[in-house]
């Protein structure tokens, strides 16, 4: 190694640490490969917020109470709690429990809506993670036709 | 590669809702394929919206979301004719990101 290619390390690496200064913050971690491959609900939610989740009125969860297909499942999750940080969905007896976590920043609204899978009638449950406590409320929703190619 | 994000963002009152769907088959890895083999898993995992430079939504997915996932969300600032701006990943490696106007 030569003068040449040491200087150039250094101004690269220097470079580098701009960029990761730069970058704005995340909210959530990356994909939490543990939580996302846990094959029950317990386990999923251990790995990804650590704790168990406290029943709460706080958190609304919207999920109808017969689906009639199971592949495409409307939910809804709101929460008034201040300081909210994440949320996640879960669907307790899908293969994998944890369909989703997203990541709520400052100024974002905690009301968050997407479509999930089920393959068989199940609870559904919404964990709001906020000033560091965990949150949950849980649905039981029926499936007519499971949603997992059956 | 072209676009697999449909975004329709509308600002009203210093806020903007924003839902989006995404073009995507979402494969489990548990399904079988015609030939009886399993058709690999191939899903979003990550999409993150970020507006001017700051990052307003994330999400981690799973295969349990559905075909064409659909998000939804709300956010304070934005304004008519702004840039989203959406960077997404797949299992498999993949990722792209995309432009959107707020209406």
């Amino acid at each position: 190694m030569n003068r040449r290619t040491v200087v150039k390390a250094i101004a690269a690496s220097g470079a580098l640490i701009g960029l990761g200064a730069m970058m704005p913050r995340v909210a959530v971690a990356a994909w939490n490969k543990d939580a996302f491959n846990a094959k029950s609900q317990a386990d999923a939610l251990n790995a990804l917020y650590g704790s168990a989740a406290e029943a709460s009125a706080d958190v609304m969860l919207k999920a109808p109470d017969i689906a009639e297909n199971g592949a495409v499942v409307p939910v809804s999750v709101e929460s008034k709690l201040a300081n909210i940080e994440s949320m996640a969905i879960f669907v307790e007896q899908n293969p994998t429990p944890l369909a989703a976590e997203f990541g709520i920043p400052a100024g974002t609204a905690a009301d968050v809506s997407t479509r999930v899978r089920m393959g068989k009638t199940t609870n559904v449950t919404a964990v709001v993670k906020a000033g560091g406590k965990t949150y949950s409320a849980t649905k039981e929703v029926k499936v007519t036709i499971g949603g997992c190619g059956g | 590669m072209a676009k697999i994000f449909r975004v329709k963002a509308k600002a009203r009152g210093g806020k903007t809702a924003v839902k989006m769907m995404a073009k995507h088959n979402m494969d489990t890895g548990l399904q079988k394929g015609k030939d009886g083999n399993l058709i690999p898993a191939k899903f979003l995992d990550t999409v993150s919206v970020s507006h001017g430079g700051k990052v307003v939504f994330e999400a981690n997915l799973n295969t349990a979301i559905s075909k064409n996932p659909y998000l939804a969300f709300t956010f304070e600032g934005g304004a008519k004719g702004e840039e989203l701006s959406v960077a997404w990943s797949e299992n498999t490696g993949s990722t792209g990101t995309e432009t959107a106007a707020i209406k």
